[in-house]
């Protein structure tokens, strides 16, 4: 076996200053579409700039090209750390980086040009598909021949999140695109009506699930307990929560029809399963915000732990709100307003952004070869900046969505309806505005993160750093080391 | 260590036991619920009156899927009396069998569609398309002005209408033969406009008499 071996932080490092650029650029999508439902003069009377055509570019940068990358950059430094390997299949990983970028500038090009098959979220069309399939696929294998590999016997848990995270996306992404091709810019999907929706919804809801929480959560049980300087709270209990929020959360997705045509079992199906994913969600989240039981003290000098905390803060909040927008009762007010986009946002800013900046700003100084981020004022500035807009951004799409969803069912003592719809739009426009703002205190602190890293990496820029030597274990008795041939 | 732990620890030591439980796992109630409804698809049949869109209006709803309508508009009435008092009864299945893909949509910038055949004329609805707020000031619904300009492929319609029938829209030849003439001389405009005038009107009510 060799002694000197090296972690590959090389495509780590890709992946970060992808994250960092598409995180960027998918925000400040997000920044002008809601600017557009402000000013709808915005729109310019051009097709490739209207909102319609702009939201799923929002979305899509947002999830795929900026947490897709942050994700799998974080999946290769993790796999490596845990397993004391170096990153199996060097070529493939780089594979991984170029085609995935290949994917989302595609995706982001086209869907503005209105080539798209308009399935929330899976918005791409079957060619940009197939090689998402291939690309997920690559991705897989890296991570598989790595953990197969490793010299840890042990699999540690932040691993199972990763793996079931590439498991569930591959299943959903192929099971919900089967489509018919009509041509390179058009196809039909196989399933209509009720089924689609039911299937799109799985996907939707499950994407949310797989993607926006198991991956995340992956990111979460390393960095944590690493920026805490202590081992996770408690074990087991990560593992509890593992096997109920993977077996859990595929049932819910039908949460997101309630009243509608779909039948009334899945939609009661749906609910129930929805209210018991509150467990596995707050296992996981007070897992994470216990293990810094004890260097609390930290969390008060370093940024990235402060970003981790809130995070975990806005995961629990984040899935207690979604469990309750999944009763019945509350959904009939929520649904289609912007509740629930207030709901998604908490989410996404609040849980998935902020824990991939605070494991961004723990692992860039190690995998850049520095000692510390270059400016930890910047990291506060950032992390005040986020927060401001975060508050901003969900407490105005909070009431905005109460409003709406008031209005909506406002009837006078004769049972007539009171407002026609143009008073609700009406009603939350000064809403639209404070979102506006907040999202732009958002973008600013990504910017200044970009700008951190920039200067971060400039030794590595100047190829300066050396790589960091994979720490050997001493074989244990009755361990067979991986790869397996030890005779030589 | 408890008793069981050594089932537990053959996972936890094995990458492939544990990406086949994962697997398994993760496929159990996706199975559950969708199995069913593909089972139950069968026997939703359309509407006595809903019938496949012809050649302009399958146009027209290829529009508003390429344009992104639905992430302002729902088509999909629920059955909550506030919903029917604004937008007219409930929507049910049998109404989108051929919808690829359903356009139910998840949000409400703007009102709901699923109803809105008949409700304005044609003129205005051209009108709303190429400036909103020529009729609708307080709108912040963008224009859509290039459709107006934008001429209608028909080869690529009898194309998606040939596909449809593959995926088992009940099409007849003679439906597809006469796609070119009926797109004749029309815009993206025209087709949007015919898509949007028979949403949840059946065809037939014009000619019913009353």
């Amino acid at each position: 076996m060799p002694q000197n071996e090296t972690y590959n932080d090389q495509v780590v490092r890709l992946f970060l200053l992808a994250a960092a650029v598409w995180g960027v650029i998918g925000m400040s999508i997000g920044v002008f579409v809601a600017a557009q439902l402000a000013w709808p003069a915005l729109n310019f009377e051009t097709s490739w700039l209207t909102f319609s055509r702009l939201r799923p570019d929002h979305t899509f940068g947002v999830i795929f090209a900026f947490g897709g990358s942050a994700l799998m950059g974080t999946c290769y430094y993790v796999a490596q750390r845990t397993g004391h390997t170096r990153l199996a299949l060097p070529r493939l990983a780089n594979f991984t980086f170029w085609s995935w970028q290949l994917v989302c500038i595609l995706a982001m090009v086209t869907m503005p040009l209105g080539i798209t098959q308009s399935k929330e979220y899976a918005e791409p069309e079957w060619l940009i598909d197939l090689l998402v399939a291939v690309v997920w696929v690559s991705f897989g294998v890296v991570f598989f021949a790595t953990l197969a590999r490793r010299r840890i016997k042990h699999i540690y848990v932040a691993n199972w999140y990763y793996g079931a995270f590439i498991i569930a996306v591959a299943l959903l992404h192929i099971v919900n695109n089967i489509v018919l091709p009509i041509s390179l810019t058009k196809s039909y999907p196989v399933y209509s009506g009720t089924v689609d929706a039911m299937v799109q919804w799985w996907y939707g809801h499950n994407a949310v699930a797989f993607f926006l929480t198991a991956g995340f959560l992956g990111m979460m049980y390393y960095f944590v307990p690493r920026q805490a300087q202590q081992p996770l709270w408690s074990y087991r209990f990560s593992i509890v929560n593992f096997w109920a929020l993977i077996s859990v959360y595929m049932w819910a997705g039908s949460h997101h029809l309630m009243y509608t045509a779909l039948p009334d079992w899945v939609q009661s199906v749906g609910m129930a399963f929805s209210i018991v994913l509150l467990m596995p969600s707050w296992g996981s989240a007070a897992n994470g915000l216990l293990t810094f039981n004890g260097a609390w003290r930290r969390v008060a000098s370093d940024p990235a732990a402060k970003f981790m905390v809130i995070a975990l803060v806005f995961y629990a909040a984040a899935t207690t709100e979604g469990s309750l927008m999944a009763v019945k009762t509350v959904n009939s007010l929520s649904h289609y307003t912007d509740w629930t986009v207030a709901h998604v946002h908490s989410g996404a800013i609040g849980w998935v952004a902020m824990i991939t900046i605070g494991s961004l700003y723990a692992m860039a100084p190690r995998a850049l070869g520095r000692p510390a981020m270059h400016s930890k004022r910047g990291m506060e500035w950032h992390f005040w900046l986020h927060v401001t807009g975060l508050v901003m951004y969900v407490a105005s799409m909070w009431t905005a969505g109460v409003t709406e969803g008031l209005m909506w069912r406002a009837t006078d003592a004769n049972g007539v309806l009171i407002y026609p719809f143009i008073d609700s739009l009406m009603a939350v426009r000064p809403f639209y505005l404070i979102r506006f703002f907040g999202g732009l205190l958002i973008v600013a602190g990504m910017v200044v993160m970009a700008w951190n890293l920039w200067h971060t990496a400039a030794h590595a820029r100047a190829h300066l750093i050396k790589p960091i030597p994979v720490p050997i274990p001493e074989p244990e008795p009755q361990q067979t080391p991986a790869p397996v041939p030890a005779r030589a | 260590m408890a008793k069981g732990y050594k089932y537990f620890e053959a996972v936890e030591k094995h990458a492939g036991k544990l990406a086949i439980l994962t697997a398994i796992m993760v496929s159990i109630g996706g199975l559950a619920e969708i199995t069913p409804l593909f089972v139950e698809a069968h026997r939703i049949t359309a509407a006595e009156n809903v019938k496949p869109y012809d050649a302009l209006r399958l146009a027209g709803k290829d529009i508003y899927v390429r344009e992104g309508c639905y992430v302002c508009h729902t088509q999909m009435i629920r059955s909550l009396r506030a919903e029917t008092q604004r937008y007219g009864a409930y929507s049910v299945s049998s109404e989108s069998v051929y919808d690829r893909p359903h356009q139910w949509g998840s949000k409400r910038t703007g009102p709901d569609l699923a109803r809105l055949g008949g409700k304005y004329s044609d003129e205005w609805q051209r009108l709303h398309l190429l400036d909103p707020r020529s009729v609708v000031p307080q709108s912040n619904m963008p224009g859509y002005p290039w459709l107006a300009d934008e001429p209608i492929d028909s080869d690529d319609i009898v194309a998606r209408m040939r596909g449809l029938k593959r995926l088992g829209d009940p099409y007849t030849d003679d439906d597809i033969a006469a796609a070119p003439a009926a797109l004749e001389g029309k815009t993206a405009m025209d087709a949007l406009i015919a898509y949007l005038q028979g949403l949840g009107l059946p065809p037939q009510t014009a000619e019913e008499p009353t």
